[in-house]
Parts: C-alpha cells; sequence; structure tokens
C-alpha cells in the first residue's frame, strides 16, 4: 500500500513539473500556432537565474528565503525573455512556420551554447532548504517534501491560468483567439499585444519549471532544457494543444505512467512506457484528449 | 454582357463612405481581382452581386485589410490601404463574415462581451434587435441554430459604432422566416450605418438594397440603382445568371 501511495504521489509530482514546462507551451500553440522550440531555454534561463539568485544572495537570508526570492527572479526572468523572444524574433515570422521552428531551435541551440559558453557544461548544485530535501510520512510511504512543493506550484498555475482565461477579458480574447485568431483581429481587438502576454506567461511557467526541475534534480545544467522539453510536447500533444484542462490531465498521466513502469517493470522503461502512452492517445483518439487544433 | 453602367460614374452619392479604386488581389498564382472599382453610398445598403466564384467575399476581405490588396481604398476619404485591420474595424468597419463564424466554445454573452466591452447581451441594441439572444446569454454559442448564430455574428458588430457594416450572405443556410428576419434587422440597421452587402438571396435584394454593383470573373461589369436591375429579368438573367420570378417563387 504504502509503495503505491509512493508511486503516485512521486508521479504525480513528476508531473507537476511537466505540466509547469507544458502549460505555457500549450498556450503559445493554441493561440498563436507557434511551435516554441526555444521553451526548454527559456527553463534553463529561468533555472540559472534562480540558481545566480541563490548563490548571490547572503547565507544569512536562510535557504528557503533565498529560494523563494530565486523562484521569484526565475519567473520574471522566464516572463521577459518570453515577451522579448515575442517582440524580436516571432512577430516577423506569423505565419511563417518553418522559419518559426527553425529560428526557435536555433535559439534553443545557441542559448545552451552560450550557458555552457559562461558558466560550463558541468551541473552546478542547487541548495534546498532542509525541510525540503526530507521526507513526509504519508499513509505510510515516506515521500519527499518537494513533490508537493511541484504539485502545490502546478496546482497554482493551474489555478491563476483558469481564472485568467475565464474571468478577465484577456482570457476573453485568449479563449476566442485560440478558436479564431483571424475573426478576433476581425473585430478590432489587437491580437498581437495578447499574443506579447501570452509568451511572457508562457516563459513565466517555463522559468519556474526550470528552477522546480533544479530542485527535482538537486542541480541545475544547460542541458535540462532540452529533456524537459520533450516531455512537455508529449504532454501537450496528448493533452490538446491549446487545452489547459487536457495539458493538466495529461502530465499527471505521464508522470504516474512513468513512475509506475520505472517501479514495476525496470528502471528506464518509463521513458518508453511514455513514448507508448502518445502513440497509444494518438491511435484511439488523433485530435488528442480535449481534441483542440484536431 | 452589358458593361455600359460598369463605366459610368462610380457613384450616385456626392461623398461616398467607401470607394474602391483599381483593387487587385491575387493568392497565390490566381488574380482574383482584376481592378475592381465602386463606391458605397453613405446611406443604404449596396449589393454586392455575381456568381459563385467572381470574388464577392473577396472584395470584403480586401477591404477590410484581411486579403492581400494593391489598390486605393478609401473610408470617407481616409486611404486605409495601409491600416491594420484591428485599426480598419476600430475606425468603424464592421463585418459580418460568411458562415457568421461565432466562436463555437464561447457562450452568447462572451461573445458579445469580446466587442462590445461591459455591455454584452444588456446593450439596448441586442435587446432591441435579438430579444432572443438575451435569454439565451449562458448557452455556448456553437450550440445555437444558424439563425441564432447568424444573430450572434450581427449583434457583435453592431456594439459598435459603425461608419460602415460589411456584410456577407447573412442569409445562406437559413429558413425563409429567418431569411425574412435577418432581412428586417439589416433593413432596420441600414438606417443608421451604410451597408456593403454580399447577398445570393435576390428577393432579400430586391427589399433592402438600393444601389447594386455586379462582380464577374474579378471585374465590376454593372453598378447602378437596385431598382433598374431588379426591374429588368432580361439584365439580371444575363449578369447572374437567374430569373427573378424564379427566385421570388423560391
Amino acid at each position: 500500500m504504502s509503495d503505491i501511495v509512493l508511486l503516485v504521489v512521486t508521479g504525480v509530482g513528476l508531473g507537476a513539473l511537466y505540466f509547469l514546462a507544458a502549460s505555457g507551451l500549450s498556450l503559445i500553440y493554441g493561440l498563436m500556432g507557434v511551435l516554441n522550440f526555444a521553451h526548454g531555454a527559456f527553463m534553463v534561463a529561468g533555472a540559472y537565474a534562480g540558481w545566480l539568485t541563490m548563490t548571490g544572495l547572503p547565507d544569512t537570508l536562510g535557504v528557503t528565503v533565498r529560494l523563494a526570492l530565486a523562484i521569484a527572479v526565475s519567473v520574471a526572468v522566464g516572463a521577459l525573455i518570453g515577451l522579448v523572444v515575442e517582440v524580436v524574433l516571432i512577430r516577423p515570422l506569423y505565419r511563417h512556420h518553418i522559419q518559426q521552428v527553425l529560428v526557435t531551435v536555433g535559439l534553443s541551440l545557441a542559448a545552451v551554447a552560450a550557458i555552457q559558453g559562461i558558466w560550463g557544461s558541468d551541473a552546478h548544485p542547487l541548495e534546498k532548504p532542509r525541510w525540503l530535501a526530507s521526507t513526509t510520512r504519508v499513509a505510510g510511504a515516506q515521500i519527499p517534501t518537494d513533490r508537493f512543493l511541484f504539485i502545490a506550484a502546478a496546482l497554482l498555475v493551474f489555478g491563476a491560468l483558469l481564472a485568467l482565461l475565464h474571468f478577465t477579458r484577456l482570457g476573453l480574447v485568449i479563449r476566442a483567439g485560440v478558436e479564431n485568431r483571424t475573426m478576433v483581429e476581425a473585430l478590432g481587438i489587437n491580437v498581437h499585444r495578447t499574443f506579447s502576454v501570452v509568451f511572457a506567461i508562457g516563459g513565466a511557467a517555463a522559468g519556474l519549471a526550470g528552477l522546480l526541475g533544479g530542485v527535482y534534480a538537486n542541480s541545475v545544467s544547460p542541458l535540462q532544457g532540452g529533456s524537459m522539453l520533450i516531455y512537455a510536447f508529449i504532454v501537450v500533444v496528448i493533452g490538446g494543444m491549446g487545452s489547459l484542462t487536457g495539458t493538466a490531465v495529461a502530465a499527471a498521466a505521464v508522470g504516474l505512467v512513468q513512475q509506475l513502469a520505472n517501479y514495476y517493470a525496470a528502471s528506464g522503461v518509463g521513458d518508453l512506457s511514455v513514448v507508448l502512452l502518445l502513440a497509444v492517445v494518438l491511435l484511439i483518439r488523433p485530435a488528442s484528449l480535449q481534441g483542440a487544433h484536431s | 454582357m452589358s458593361t455600359m453602367a460598369a463605366t459610368g460614374p462610380l457613384t450616385t452619392s456626392p461623398t461616398p463612405i467607401l470607394r474602391v479604386e483599381d483593387l487587385h488581389v491575387r493568392y497565390g498564382g490566381s488574380h482574383i481581382l482584376q481592378g475592381v472599382s465602386f463606391d458605397v453610398p453613405a446611406t443604404g445598403v449596396t449589393a454586392l452581386l455575381g456568381r459563385n466564384g467572381v470574388g464577392k467575399t473577396t472584395t470584403l476581405k480586401a477591404v477590410l485589410g484581411l486579403a492581400p490588396r494593391t489598390g486605393g481604398v478609401l473610408l470617407d476619404g481616409s486611404d486605409i490601404t495601409r491600416w491594420s485591420v484591428t485599426r480598419t474595424v476600430r475606425e468603424g468597419v464592421g463585418y459580418v463574415p460568411e458562415d457568421r463564424e461565432v466562436f463555437g466554445g464561447l457562450t452568447v454573452e462572451e461573445n458579445l462581451r469580446l466587442v462590445g466591452g461591459d455591455v454584452g447581451a444588456d446593450a439596448a441594441i441586442v435587446g432591441e434587435l435579438f430579444p432572443d439572444l438575451v435569454n439565451r446569454r449562458e448557452q455556448r454559442a456553437g450550440t445555437l441554430s444558424g439563425g441564432q448564430q447568424q444573430m450572434v455574428a450581427l449583434a457583435r458588430v453592431l456594439l459598435r459604432p459603425n461608419r460602415l457594416l460589411l456584410v456577407d450572405e447573412p442569409t445562406k443556410g437559413l429558413a425563409p422566416k429567418l431569411v425574412t428576419e435577418v432581412a428586417d434587422v439589416l433593413g432596420r440597421v441600414a438606417q443608421t450605418a451604410p451597408i456593403l452587402l454580399v447577398e445570393q438571396n435576390l428577393p432579400v435584394v430586391r427589399r433592402i438594397a438600393d444601389t447594386v454593383v455586379v462582380l464577374d470573373a474579378g471585374q465590376v461589369v454593372y453598378r447602378g440603382a437596385a431598382d433598374d436591375l431588379m426591374s429588368d429579368p432580361d439584365l439580371t438573367r444575363e449578369l447572374l445568371g437567374v430569373s427573378m420570378r424564379r427566385e421570388a417563387r423560391q
């Protein structure tokens, strides 16, 4: 029983990280049709911004306070980078999908190379508060406490994004734009301003995912964004491009399947099982779970 | 085919709300509009007519900026060819597209709030022209009938002050009773804002249009008073390939 509880909570915790990585990606594709391969670079930028904040602040502040500030900086840096990338690189290329892919792939490669050039290729340890590095007993299972932080962060972001989408004018424009961007423009609404905001939101979520990914791995590294990005893409394809709820369900499913397969089959089978899950979902429901952008 | 009227004055109105001059649209290798020129008077309904595929919808999209265009488009004397779609709409050009294109996942209220700020279904004009929508404000637009969706599409542009309305086949696919209702609404709206109307239903054109522009193969082949065209069965048949008597029976 305790094994099951451990696997479910850690699986959902992993899924929470995937959700944070995938939510921005899903919104950006859903509204703008942009496959943002630079999203992994946003995550790395957030992770390094957080790490630099953690190491740059005086030890007298305490690890918990420094981590909280690092999270805020990661979110802000992710948002800023998302905004700048949209305005400078993506905006001139709307409706030019091949060029968008080339630019975002190029940006992700350049970002990783730049980080390796400045801070080296090795992973840098990320300090954790003692309470976060400990375990919490739930139904007989000793669960790493950081998983609860990931789940709480994902729930917070999910709730905030749902509130944004359903209770604000910006959210109304985003939902309409996901359905029919041209018609939104034809109603006199400046959809480009909305694009910038969505890119910033996606960047902020990616920045948070990057730093929390560092907390999960106990380190930040230049290549962490690339591996997270693969799972993020799988999650948005399963959940439905542009569907936040579908993304949340898919993220939890991917995390659980990966964790259960790693435990009950063999270590490493989890990655394969995630790809199999993607194949099964696409075979059964080619339009994905939510069917957006089918 | 007669082009006599097409080569005459662009309009009978001294100050047209819209002047289209030598408008060209090319998609890929196709030359869809080939030098279209006409005026839309500042009052009433101007019907843009022609057989299927002659460029009527493309003309509306080109006026709004949704189609790649060259040539002149003047709104109330101002050249709008370099304006964005958003600016054109904000300057008072409302657009009701073919097939309605309401946001099916949004409620009626949300569809209306998109353009109407905080007025939505409570706006006086919605209650006056589309009372059925007020009762359906919480219903998803995608679950409405075609006629109701057309009402949403019309209502959402009427929530803005308009200097000109571009309306594309508003009666397409509607039951006869709804066709009459939509025509009534357009007739009332035209009392406050001129309409450039693409319409295949000739009885509707006869009922509400004041002037007509006929396109063929991407060019204007006739422009003049609606009554002149509609009262001439031979000319109607020649330009549009239909008989008014047969249309009236349908």
